[in-house]
């Protein structure tokens, strides 16, 4: 019993926010699996990283405007990847420096809103929260959004998965069997924005990448099949989720003592942990 | 404006934005805007370990920002580096957001060492930004040719005996010292901006390179100006202008260069010009 008092510090399993915070970090890795093995498989490992980055500009104006986080993170991934299309990032020349310019322009316009979050609404902590994520302060009004939206993100993906992984491996056969490829790849970009919003909002918006990426490269070190490593993705970013809860609750009694470490610190070191961990595990069974 | 206080931002703003105009030309050229985008966010953990044990913050970025390409350029050597790349820097972002959190000052430390803040630039680091400066203008002499080569004719470069990963390296280094003098200015999130900005928009009105890095040094220093200009006056912050005036500049130049209507051809005669230039030079 003293064992599992040391692990489970005093009233985990009673607290409201560890169980938002569990669930959401689930939600967020099970979509984030998915479509962290497309991002691999594509090498647009960019495209996600720079959404995450922009999410901070939805998020910082959703503090302005009032409205929850997670509705910034959307509008404003949707808007970018809109814009991404427009200036030709599907080309694979070029395609680095359209994800940067919009980027650029995105970050330059969070600057602008955190600065004006901090002096006209005086919520002087609204940058670190946007830009770290903190799971415990989720609100539990925002579970019945998250699940909606990555229901349709998973409902998406099962719609184009099969052509979108073909396209991904092999875009001229694709397109000889009359796959649309650049609609596939633009109903991807979109299905990686909604599953980048939900990172955001686990591990804030320029960590987020680490759950989306994190996991499915780890799994695709060990994985042949795509499916069994969409499965084990997605298993990996809950068990670094979860784990990374439970020790920024237990880090309560670590020094120093008033305060914890943060939530998002201990979820993308497990994940380079195990990413690092599946390099191991593939050399050893070879 | 120019008050006492002004000078230093403006020897500063524009000792970074030459620097990261010319320097720039080589990442977009060589397509490198990820390690750009991700060699600052290395940095980033420097700078807040460095505030954890009150060493001054310059030090701290330089040796993350080095440390940052030594990572990228060894990791670069195996296979799908982006994906390795992208998870170490958010790793390195991590740990600064752990560092900060530890030490007592959180969120003002943040959204300066994020966002940049020019106008709080002291007298004292003009000398070490100057050094920094100088440093990365040497390596870019040093580098010049041979990284022109491997950059606009890789097949060439190779043939000729030249090492990729030297110049990689070496580049990288390069690109991390700029990176570090110019996150003070307008911070971590927005250094590539600057450096990936002005030289797209020159690139996209000029084929030659010479020509192209000029202007790019130019279009650089005019956006530093009036993103101080422009900030002085309204308080917002610089890295807003910056990031805004470039993604307009950008636009315009694309604008511009799809006026000019260049044939089919185009590429084919940028490559060719660029190596009649590397020949000529």
């Amino acid at each position: 019993m003293t064992i599992i008092h040391h692990v489970f510090e005093p009233g985990f399993f009673g607290s409201g926010p560890v169980h938002t915070a569990l669930l959401v970090g689930a939600i967020a890795a099970l979509v984030a699996g998915p479509l962290g093995v497309f991002t691999v498989l594509r090498g647009q490992s960019f495209a996600g990283e720079a959404l995450g980055d922009i999410g901070t500009t939805g998020g910082s104006g959703a503090y302005l405007v009032g409205v929850g986080p997670l509705w910034g993170f959307l509008v404003i991934n949707v808007a970018a990847v809109a814009v991404m299309e427009l200036i030709g990032v599907q080309r694979r020349r070029g395609r680095d420096l359209a994800t940067g310019i919009v980027l650029g322009s995105g970050l330059g316009l969070a600057a602008l809103f955190l600065y004006l979050d901090a002096t006209h609404q005086s919520t002087t902590g609204t940058a670190v929260t946007v830009l770290f994520g903190s799971l415990f302060s989720v609100p539990g009004t925002t579970i019945a959004p998250a699940i909606a939206v990555a229901a349709a993100v998973l409902a998406l993906l099962s719609v184009i998965g099969r052509p979108l992984l073909l396209a991904s491996a092999n875009p001229e056969l694709a397109a000889a069997r009359g796959i649309p490829v650049r609609l596939v790849g633009y109903a991807y970009l979109l299905a990686l924005s909604l599953a980048v919003a939900l990172c955001a909002l686990t591990i804030g918006s320029i960590l987020s990448t680490a759950l989306l990426i994190g996991p499915a490269a780890a799994a695709l070190r060990v994985c042949r099949r795509p499916g069994r490593a969409i499965a084990t993705a997605a298993g990996l970013g809950i068990a670094a989720a979860w784990i990374g809860v439970l020790l920024a609750y237990d880090s309560y009694a670590w020094p120093p003592h008033d305060q914890g470490w943060p939530v998002s610190f201990f979820v993308v070191a497990l994940v380079v942990v195990i990413y690092l961990g599946c390099g191991v595990a593939r050399r050893l069974t070879r | 404006m120019f008050s006492s206080f002004m000078v230093n931002a403006w020897i500063v703003g524009t000792i970074v934005a030459v620097v990261a105009g010319a320097v720039g030309f080589f990442v977009v050229t060589r397509g490198s805007s990820f390690a750009a985008h991700a060699l600052p966010n290395g940095s980033f953990a420097g700078a807040a370990g460095a505030a954890l044990i009150g060493i001054d913050t310059l030090i701290g970025l330089t040796a993350g920002c080095l440390l940052g390409a030594l990572g990228i350029a060894l990791l670069g050597r195996r296979g799908r580096h982006d994906v390795a790349t992208a998870l170490v820097l958010v790793l390195m972002l991590a740990l600064g957001s752990l560092f900060l959190s530890l030490s007592s000052q959180y969120a003002p430390a943040v959204y300066s060492l994020l966002f940049g803040e020019i106008l709080g630039i002291g007298s004292n680091e003009l000398a070490p930004t100057a050094g920094l400066a100088g440093a990365s203008v040497l390596g870019l002499a040093v580098l010049y040719r041979p990284l022109m080569l491997s950059s606009v004719l890789p097949e060439v470069a190779q043939a000729r005996g030249i090492r990729d990963f030297s110049i990689e390296l070496g580049f990288l280094v390069v690109v991390a010292l700029t990176a570090a003098m110019t996150i003070p200015v307008v911070g971590t999130l927005l250094v590539f901006t600057l450096m990936i900005g002005a030289p797209a928009t020159a690139r996209s009105v000029t084929d030659t390179p010479a020509r192209a890095m000029t202007l790019s040094v130019l279009i650089a220093v005019a956006t530093v100006w009036a993103a101080i200009t422009l900030s002085y006056n309204t308080d917002y912050p610089i890295g807003f202008f910056v990031g805004t005036i470039s993604a307009s500049c950008y636009l315009l130049g694309r604008l511009a260069g799809a006026h000019r209507r260049r044939p089919a051809g185009a590429p084919a005669r940028a490559a060719a010009a660029a190596a009649a230039h590397i020949d000529s030079s």
